[in-house]
């Protein structure tokens, strides 16, 4: 089998709420000091695949797919390094927020490509969203895109008898699904799919392993159109929310003078609700 | 003709979120001087039928035994021939935030050629387009996202917006017979966890806790002090993440959007993430170790202080006043 993960490099999502400044002009944050990351959900998604082959007692072939710029080689090569065996770069400009369709297209195009020369992938898995704008469409446009069934929020796949038995959250419970490939999954997180620290030896051997870059041109999508990608949607505005507030500390000599307050300050707030 | 469609699922019925996303419907056709439409996916209990043609100007049923039982690609297909059969020139399409609809709301965009957006909680008509806001980067901003294509198909923090008002005469309502494919992934089984007490959703009161606590166990303290004051439980990412809870308790951005009267963070850091889930709470409280902790900079009051010390003590006081 092989299976497909697509991965997107982020601003760190862990810079504390003090640092973070906004690029007015840009519409985007300062990148200021702060490291660029493969977004978690991708990593999720990495795991989930590894664990995936785990089950199927090896026989899968995963390969790591990324529109990004060049930085972008980075999340490739730990995606590689945590043992994925393949990858492929579509190399975008910096300097650039392509909306979700203009990264469904990109993506489609340089699976078809892959496609045609290595055969199909039976499942691609998209994280659910980003930690960054955190959008959350590309996986169901690029669903649409390559015209194949896709379920959300997907936390593991295990291989079945010609399908594919897949385990997802929703807002009141788990549920499970059988596939029949290709399909095209977003994951999400749960207990289990935490992405594994790689090896050391493991990140000697990704130098090793083929990373492929394409072009925009190469899949004949060089249009300002997708350059840009503000087809459908575009940031109108961005803004930092003023939201702080003072917080109130217990105060008193005692533990029990302090949580005695705390008490207080609680019981009056449920007496309120009725 | 400038209408706007709310597309629920029947199976949910006329919750809390659907008379949200019905009321930023109605608002929003209202701006533009046209109707509201409501497409229902699937069987709706008569009383969720009745309570839509109160607040919509038509409602549209698409019928199938199918549908009963929710299909992601049925649903889509569903919805995209609601879309023909309600009149099929919608600015834009509504949806409410549940799982479901997240999950078609993007593909339904692509099908029908129009815009797709995520966890909206404000949205106007600026010309043709649809300015839609939501947070960014985590919690960490607000962006404003302008929607070039119609129809705009957008699913809301749907809680958040006011229900629907009911109009002077109900709106009609048909019914229509669908055609659906088999679907090539189907749902075989659903767990839906034990759920005590109300929604996250819906509770007045939650306490949550994160990393902090340490294990599983001191949940079940948690839990003694939650049933002291009738709350719900919550946790951070991280306690989820570490097992400790169930992932559906989670809180944040990519967890539960709360607005509780009170919400009690214990042992969370208050990671912005964390915040976007529950900033909407009216009051705040915080028990941790850290008086720097970022939790502090986003509640109205707070211990700093060990919450092994806290919980009991606190939930001995609390049952002696609630009595
Ligand atoms: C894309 C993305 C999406 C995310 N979505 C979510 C989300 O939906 N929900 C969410 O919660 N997070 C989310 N996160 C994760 C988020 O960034 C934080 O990592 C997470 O919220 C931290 O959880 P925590 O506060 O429990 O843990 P920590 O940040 O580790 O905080 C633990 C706190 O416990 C305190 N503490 C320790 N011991 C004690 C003690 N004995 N008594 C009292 N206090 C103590 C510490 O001082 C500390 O403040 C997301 C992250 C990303 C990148």
């Amino acid at each position: 089998m092989k299976v497909l993960v697509c991965l997107k490099q982020i601003l760190d999502p862990d810079v504390p709420a003090r640092d973070f400044q906004i690029d007015s002009a840009a519409k985007a944050a300062r990148r200021g000091g702060a490291n660029l990351v493969t977004n978690i959900f991708c990593e999720n998604a990495v795991e989930t695949a590894l664990q995936f082959r785990e089950a199927a007692g090896g026989d899968v072939k995963i390969t790591a797919l990324c529109y990004g710029e060049s930085s972008a080689e980075d999340c490739l090569r730990k995606a590689m390094a945590m043992t994925v065996d393949e990858a492929c770069l579509v190399e975008r400009d910096g300097n650039t927020n392509p909306d979700a369709e203009a990264v469904g297209r990109v993506l489609a195009a340089a699976i078809q490509r892959l496609e045609q020369d290595g055969g199909p992938f039976d499942a691609v898995l998209v994280g659910r969203e980003s930690g960054d704008w955190g959008v959350g469409q590309t996986g169901g446009l690029l669903a649409e895109e390559l015209g194949r069934p896709a379920l959300g929020f997907v936390e593991s796949l295990q291989p079945g008898n010609g399908s594919v038995t897949l385990r997802r959250q929703t807002d009141v419970g788990i549920e499970v699904a059988e596939a029949e490939p290709p399909f095209l999954v977003t994951i999400t997180n749960n207990e289990d799919n935490v992405p594994r620290i790689p090896k050391t030896r493991d990140v000697m051997m990704s130098y090793r392993k083929p990373l492929q870059k394409l072009s925009l041109a190469d899949l004949e999508l060089d249009s300002e159109e997708i350059r840009t990608g503000s087809s459908i949607f575009e940031v109108d505005e961005i803004f930092i929310p003023a939201d702080e507030v003072e917080c109130e500390l217990a105060e008193g000599d005692t533990l029990d003078e302090r949580v005695d307050q705390l008490a207080r300050r609680i019981h009056e707030v449920v007496a309120s609700i009725g | 003709m400038a209408n706007v469609a709310v597309c629920v699922l029947g199976s949910l019925g006329y919750d809390r979120a659907a008379q949200g996303a019905a009321g930023a419907g109605r608002a929003l056709a209202e701006s533009l001087g046209g109707e509201l439409h409501v497409l229902v996916i699937g069987p709706a209990g008569d009383e969720a039928i009745a309570a839509l043609a109160t607040v919509a100007d038509r409602v549209v049923i698409g019928s199938n035994e199918a549908l009963r039982d929710y299909q992601p690609e049925q649903a889509l297909q569903a919805a995209e021939q609601l879309h023909a059969a309600g009149g099929g020139d919608y600015v834009a399409v509504l949806l409410s935030n549940d799982t479901y609809s997240q999950e078609i709301a993007p593909r339904l965009a692509h099908r029908l050629g129009g815009s797709s957006m995520a966890d909206a909680a404000a949205i106007r008509m600026d010309g043709d387009h649809l300015l839609a806001q939501r947070t960014a980067y985590g919690g960490k901003a607000i962006s404003i996202y302008r929607l070039k294509k119609q129809p705009a198909v957008v699913w809301l923090r749907a809680r958040g917006f006011e229900p629907a008002p009911e109009q002077a005469s109900p709106g009609d309502v048909t019914t229509v017979d669908l055609a659906l494919d088999p679907p090539r992934i189907r749902i075989t089984g659903r767990e839906v966890a034990a759920q005590e007490g109300v929604r996250l959703e819906d509770a007045q009161v939650i306490v949550s806790g994160g990393r902090g606590l340490g294990g599983p166990e001191p949940f079940q303290e948690l839990k003694k002090l939650a049933d002291a004051i009738g709350a719900e439980q919550g946790a951070s990412r991280a306690a989820c993440d570490a097992g400790w809870v169930p992932p559906n308790w989670q809180v944040g951005q990519t967890g539960k959007k709360v607005a509780p009267e009170l919400y009690i963070a214990i042992a969370i850091s208050g990671a912005s993430q964390h915040l976007l889930g529950m900033g909407d709470s009216k009051v705040v409280a915080a028990i941790n170790t850290d008086a720097d902790a970022p939790i502090f900079k986003h509640c109205s009051f707070g211990i700093v202080e060990d919450y092994k010390q806290v919980v009991p003590l606190l939930t001995d006081k609390l049952q002696a006043m609630t009595g």
